[in-house]
């Protein structure tokens, strides 16, 4: 018997990856607050409010844009409704927050300030739960993942692929806005929820709680990010892939892809749940502005320049596109726009595996001075393979076949 | 079912399983057949000498009758290899008997007790048939081991693969593939960067991960060199016995290797069967190769 050395598991993260992670758990967790809340304020070294709030914001993107890698990048089916989880967090988030009010509002009622203004006498009762924080914890991921379930349930169940299905989830987030829209469904209409005062009857405003919020942002990102990484190491991360590379194989093989899917699909939505419930209490606003077409495809569009199936890369997408955007939006607000689209065609035509795949392809190139010879006369045979099977298949029976019906 | 047909399928089963059968030799009294039998549900029962058993099953498409009024029945065991011309129905017929394409009548059975026609693709994998496309189809961004890994016989649920590791016997089991696909230095390749030929073998090799019962075989040898042909001969000879195969192939030198019966196939049903040169003396088949 000869030996067949077969590859063994390896570890999560390699000894270089868990350093990184846990300097950046300290970054996110001790340095940024540090230097935010002590380091004096003409020190160069100090944080601003602004790049707290900004960053903030940027890493629950970046949850999003691991969320939609996960679902896009591996599975291969691209989704252009996942800002509506984002929302549909925020939302439940956000019904929470209106609720910490109190009476504090500019109508000095227990119920929200624009329920009183609708003239409304009780609460709806999708409100019922609204006043607990722990029911609203369970309803931010309960939500998303419910509505993901059903959808995803029927969608994949009828074997909506490819843009089909990315046009059914644009509708879905389409139609969810214009309910949203309306005042009578309770969630505030076009104006949303904002004037949110405090969680947990701690006052939201403070350096303190935005500190901690960031923290807790960052940390979430950080545990989505070892989660991904676990799911993506088993042997239900390759089914993933294998499902986006040959369906029907994996159908042959004996996989049902449909539990597969949905499985990937409600985690994906509930990390983006999660991402907008924390999102919410940071920018202190929530409308169904978050639900429009173009937030959906800019998750994508992080994805994708960061580089899909990579899982650090849509987090540096997020970073590097909402970067610009910031900056871009201040300096040239009205290119913004253009800008995004052209970032966008530019990765898809030059960079088809992102920014990651151009590192990656830079250090290779580095590291290896003699490229294994690929096998290049396999090609021709493939090609022979696809065409001229037939005459040559049939010159064997006894009658020349040079008249075989094609 | 009578007594009659029942014993006659006991001598198929011997004869496929190479045991040398008289009828009414053995202690009770000739009776080989197993009349008391336990059917298991999910298990297939070969009783009759019948792996797969198909009965005028048609199928159209817009109109078209890719099959029609198809009956086919394989031994298990046996080797059996399908010929025909373009659009004769070969590909058609593998999509049936996996679940890919629902005919319009007719009947389709695994062994004696399971119908075919009432499961879907994976649960038809699960059940022990195995197939290979005609154009290869492998994983092309996963690794040699994690192509076949993949394709491994076991629970395939999706908490089980989350949770799952490769146990020794299993080990064993890839190892023991990778040398007989002759893919064992290219353990960590990826299959995309595989050439046609390995790409094969390696479909081959996630096949016989599954174990399945029956293969189904859509042009194994398209592509392979002659030296790559001859060990496919090889291994498909040595399957043979243990598995039940189905090979449609348009390599006349590669059939008259591996055959003991062909069936050719055209217009959606059975043209001609039996040995490749009783179909290739046959006139009927002659003329549709050549055209009318």
């Amino acid at each position: 018997m000869s030996k067949v050395v077969l590859p063994t598991k390896g570890p999560l993260l390699s000894g270089k990856g868990w350093t990184a992670f846990f300097v950046a758990l300290i970054v996110v967790c001790a340095l940024a607050p540090v230097l935010n809340m002590w380091v004096p304020v003409d020190s160069p070294l100090h944080m601003s409010d602004y790049a707290v709030a900004l960053v903030g914001k940027i890493m629950c993107y970046a949850i999003c844009a691991l969320a939609m890698d996960l679902i896009w990048g591996y599975t291969g089916i691209l989704s252009l409704g996942h800002g509506l989880f984002f929302a549909l967090g925020g939302y439940m988030m956000g019904m929470y927050l209106m609720r910490q009010i109190g009476r504090d509002g500019n109508y000095k009622s227990d119920l929200p300030d624009f329920m009183v203004f609708l003239d409304w006498k009780t609460l709806p009762w999708h409100w019922t739960f609204s006043d607990s924080f722990i029911a609203t914890l369970v309803l931010i991921v309960a939500v998303p993942g419910l509505i993901a379930f059903v959808f995803g349930f029927f969608a994949f169940r009828s074997r909506i692929k490819g843009v089909y299905f990315s046009i059914i989830t644009q509708a879905m987030t389409f139609a969810a806005m214009l309910l949203f829209f309306r005042n009578e469904t309770g969630f505030g209409g076009n104006n949303g929820f904002t004037d949110f005062k405090r969680i947990l009857g701690i006052p939201i405003a403070t350096q303190e709680m935005r500190m901690t919020l960031f923290a807790l942002t960052g940390a979430t990102l950080l545990g989505f990010f070892l989660f991904a990484k676990w799911l993506i190491g088993s042997k239900f991360g390759r089914v993933l892939q294998a499902i986006r590379d040959a369906e029907t194989r994996v159908m042959f093989s004996g996989y049902n892809p449909l539990p597969y899917k949905l499985t990937i699909w409600v985690i994906s939505a509930v990390m983006c749940g999660v991402a907008g419930a924390l999102y919410v209490p940071q920018v202190g606003i929530i409308n169904p502005g978050e639900m429009s077409a173009a937030n959906s495809i800019e998750i994508a569009i992080w994805a994708a320049v960061g580089g899909r199936a990579t899982l650090i890369g849509p987090i540096i997408g997020a970073f590097i596109v909402n970067g610009a955007k910031s900056w871009l939006t201040v300096a040239y607000p009205e290119y913004w726009l253009y800008f995004l689209g052209a970032l966008f065609i530019a990765v898809t035509l030059f960079l088809p595996n992102g920014i990651v795949g151009l590192v990656r392809k830079w250090l290779s190139r580095e590291k290896k001075k003699t490229p294994p010879p690929e096998p290049a006369q396999d090609a021709r045979r493939a090609v022979a393979a696809e065409q001229g099977v037939e005459p040559d298949a049939l010159a064997s029976l006894p009658v020349d076949a040079k008249g075989a019906r094609a | 079912m009578t007594p009659d047909l029942m014993e006659a399928g006991a001598e198929r089963v011997a004869r496929a399983s190479g045991i040398h059968y008289v009828s009414g030799s053995t202690e009770s009294g000739g009776r080989a057949a197993d009349f008391g039998r336990h059917v298991t549900p999910g298990e297939v029962d070969v009783t009759h000498g019948r792996i797969l058993y198909l009965e005028d099953v048609s199928v159209s498409f817009d109109g078209f009758k890719a099959i029609n009024k198809l009956s086919l029945d394989i031994a298990p065991g046996e080797l059996r290899c399908i010929i025909g011309p373009n659009g004769a129905g070969k590909t058609t017929m593998m999509d049936i008997i996996t679940g890919k394409t629902r005919p319009d009548e007719g009947t389709v059975f695994f062994g004696s007790t399971i119908d075919l026609l009432r499961h879907r693709e994976a649960e038809i994998a699960q059940l022990g048939i195995g197939r290979k496309f005609q154009k290869p189809t492998v994983f092309e961004h996963l690794t040699v081991f994690e192509n076949l890994e993949l394709a491994l016989k076991t629970d395939k649920g999706v908490r089980s693969s989350m949770l799952f590791r490769l146990d020794s016997a299993q080990s064993d089991r890839l190892a023991e593939v990778l040398e007989t696909i002759h893919l064992a230095d290219s353990v960590s390749r990826l299959a995309g960067n595989l050439s046609h030929g390995q790409k094969q073998w390696l479909e081959i090799g996630m096949l016989l991960m599954q174990d399945p019962k029956l293969l189904l075989l859509d042009e194994p040898v398209a592509g392979m060199t002659d030296e790559e042909t001859a060990r496919t001969a090889e291994l498909f000879l040595s399957l043979k016995g243990k598995h039940s195969l189905m090979v449609v192939e348009h390599d006349m030198s590669f059939i008259r290797t591996i055959s003991e019966i062909v069936t050719v196939l055209c217009d959606g049903s059975v043209l001609a069967q039996g040995t490749l040169d009783e179909v290739q003396a046959d006139e009927r088949v002659i003329e549709v190769y050549l055209g009318r």
